[in-house]
């Protein structure tokens, strides 16, 4: 097998496997975007806590892989429900700023807990179904990459039905377009933020769940993993869920492919050159409108 | 007036009597600035607690020659600005004779002017190299860990004895990996070893297959990870999932079992250098260290229910060394350096031969190359 054609082909695995995970963070951003016109800096500690809450299920109660897997992500989803009616929902007068520096104090409240609880060392636990890599036309891909891109397309398919095909989904698209016009219309908006809180703590937690036993997981992961999602988000264009996965399979493709063929020494330049330069092409990001983010407040 | 000369001779006898009696009981006082928390607290928790067993057992023991010692321990959160300030409390505040601590080499680096200006010795248990060096101007300054250069020239020796002459490094962008690659590059060429590819990473990275790729395709004979958790534990997973089949070398970080049973199956075979703590049951019993080794890992495990680990022993060194010099020398803390820098000690991590050009006083020798077999760490035999 040609070399050149093999690593460019590794490069690719690696780079779906990266971008993957900052896909699903910047369709979480997006969710609550769309609700409530806030970056959720949370987003982060949603992924942190579902992977440590699966180590713990799988690793120290040995609970079996799926059933973990809901558990772990109907925990995150109250913990997010939680946040949304303790610290958004109360607000009296929400304005951006301060229900983005709400979710600061909240991210770093999680932050803390997840230190308490779990402590400050690395945790990992085992893959899902072995961690014998796989021959795939002469690159070596690990069985749990192909569930973490599996479990994205399964993810993204299900939130275009979601949104497209069901009365709820439909409703959170009229909040996200116009609020007072869907509050007109008899849906309750504070409901739709909840829901948007659930929805976005969930994908966290799917976020931090398959991507645990390739990374490992510590309390202060999220800070990273939220930045390169928030990154994505930018790029594929705030509030557009497509885009955000479009532009997270982007960002990390570029990073591993620039990786691999420039100088690893410059990785996380190359994806924020990358970032620097679509802003500077296209404000609005590479799916957004223009039309529509001159509406938002932020 | 015959009475009230009386009374005053009277008071000043008794306060005479008291302050002689408060100086005999006098604390010896030993300061200390651990990254407790933070991103670094794997080194300073365990050199915090290390310190307390210390403390009390020597209390219980009586203390210094009737002295009690006194422990005044900082967490200097890994975090240079934090550390500064913690050192200056110890010295203004606590009226400290000695410092042990900072944990990292930043740290160190930072607290070395104002333990200078002070006059306060210091012995870092961090690894660094330019922490002792140049010597001229590190007068108050001791270190415990063994040498980042002695750790990378232990790698070479092991690679030149198994004729590896070609070889990948990765490191971190840390300041621990990034002093590893200034170090791996020098020595390197010292054994006449080509690096025939020189890769990076930054801390919070997670996959370094593209790295890995790149080494391969230069044909390097082994690779050389330098860095802090977890890329010690994801590099060798990595590997064995490119199925490149070369013998990886990780740096001293690499010597806490945790990190070994991370990456599971595939850090069997990981070679690295550490201090004997991590191998003490494969030491021989007529090692001069055995002794200190033994003392220190039955003692903490059996305290902690924890694993010893490399950075603990460095706090031990250093606080049993202060306490050997204020047995000598008392707290004044310009004789305990004078007392440090002509001293030689069997400790944990090594046989410290200090003098007034090195205030590290370990070599090579300190390390022993270990190998994981089995989950475990043992030493490297060929």
């Amino acid at each position: 097998m040609n070399t050149s054609f093999t690593d460019l082909l590794q490069f690719i695995f690696m780079g779906l496997q990266r971008g993957s995970i900052y896909a699903l963070a910047a369709m979480g951003f997006n969710m609550i975007y769309n609700a409530t016109g806030i970056i959720n800096f949370a987003q982060g500690e949603f992924v942190v806590l579902g992977g440590l809450m699966m180590v713990t299920l799988t690793m120290t109660v040995q609970l079996s892989i799926p059933f973990a897997f809901l558990l772990t992500v109907l925990f995150v989803t109250v913990i997010g429900v939680l946040m949304e009616r303790l610290t958004i929902n109360p607000v009296k007068d929400p304005d951006v700023l301060r229900l983005i520096i709400i979710t600061i104090a909240v991210s770093i409240l999680l932050k803390g807990a997840a230190m308490c609880i779990w402590g400050k060392e690395s945790h990992y636990m085992r893959h899902f179904s072995g961690d014998t890599p796989i021959d795939i036309l002469g690159a070596t891909v690990l069985p749990q990459t192909l569930w973490i891109i599996g479990i994205l397309i399964v993810v993204v398919v299900a939130f275009v039905l979601f949104f497209n095909c069901t009365m709820t989904g439909k409703c959170m698209r009229a909040c996200a377009i116009n609020r007072d016009a869907a509050r007109l219309a008899g849906i309750s908006d504070r409901n739709m933020v909840m829901l948007s809180f659930a929805l976005s703590a969930g994908i966290g937690a799917v976020a931090g769940i398959i991507v645990t036993p390739v990374i490992q997981m510590d309390y202060g992961r999220g800070v990273l993993i939220a930045l390169k999602g928030f990154g994505a988000a930018v790029i594929g264009g705030l509030g557009n869920s497509i885009g955000a996965v479009v532009a997270g399979l982007l960002f990390g493709l570029v990073e591993a492919i620039g990786a691999g063929y420039i100088s690893s020494h410059y990785m996380d330049a190359i994806a924020l050159t990358l970032l620097l330069a679509v802003l500077f092409v296209r404000p609005s990001g590479i799916f957004g409108s223009s039309e529509a983010s001159r509406l938002k407040d932020f | 007036m015959k009475k009230r000369a009386l009374f005053w001779a009277g008071l000043m006898i008794l306060m005479f009597s008291v302050s002689t009696l408060w100086a005999k009981d006098r604390e010896y006082r030993v300061g200390c600035a651990f990254a407790i928390t933070g991103k670094a607290s794997w080194l300073g928790e365990p050199q915090r607690n290390t310190v307390e067993m210390l403390e009390k057992e020597i209390n219980a023991a009586g203390g210094i020659n009737g002295h009690r010692l006194k422990l005044f321990i900082e967490d200097t959160q890994g975090n240079n600005t934090r550390a500064v300030n913690a050192i200056k409390k110890l010295v203004k505040k606590h009226r400290v004779s000695v410092i042990i601590g900072p944990s990292r080499s930043g740290t160190s680096m930072a607290a070395i002017p104002v333990v200078t200006k002070a006059k306060v010795p210091m012995l870092s248990c961090a690894a660094a190299e330019s922490i002792t060096q140049p010597w001229e101007k590190r007068r108050w300054i001791f270190k415990m860990g063994q040498n980042d250069s002695d750790a990378a020239r232990k790698i070479c020796d092991h690679m030149t004895a198994h004729g590896i002459r070609e070889i990948g490094i990765l490191t971190g962008t840390t300041g621990f990996g990034a002093a590893g690659r200034t170090q791996l590059k020098k020595i390197a060429k010292e054994y006449g070893i080509t690096i025939v590819a020189d890769e990076t990473y930054s801390p919070g990275d997670t996959d370094m297959t593209a790295q890995l790729i790149s080494i391969r395709n230069a044909g390097a004979k082994a690779v050389v990870n330098w860095s802090i958790v977890p890329a010690q534990s994801i590099v060798p997973q990595n590997l064995r999932q490119l199925k490149i089949g070369i013998p990886l070398y990780q740096s001293s970080g690499f010597a806490n079992i945790k990190y070994a049973q991370a990456a599971g199956v595939a850090a069997e075979g990981t070679i690295f250098p550490a201090g004997r703590i991590m191998a003490v049951d494969f030491i021989p019993d007529t090692h001069p260290q055995k002794a200190i080794l033994k003392k220190y890992k039955t003692g903490y495990e059996s305290v902690y229910k924890d694993h010893v680990s490399t950075f603990g022993g460095h706090a031990y060194d250093a606080l049993l060394l202060v306490i050997e010099a204020m047995k000598k020398v008392g707290d004044d803390p310009a004789k305990i350096r004078d007392f440090l820098e002509t001293t030689e000690f069997t400790g944990v991590d090594g046989i410290f031969r200090f003098s007034e050009k090195d205030h590290c006083g370990l070599d090579k020798t300190a390390f022993e190359m270990l190998t994981v077999k089995d989950g475990k760490f043992v030493v490297y035999r060929k």
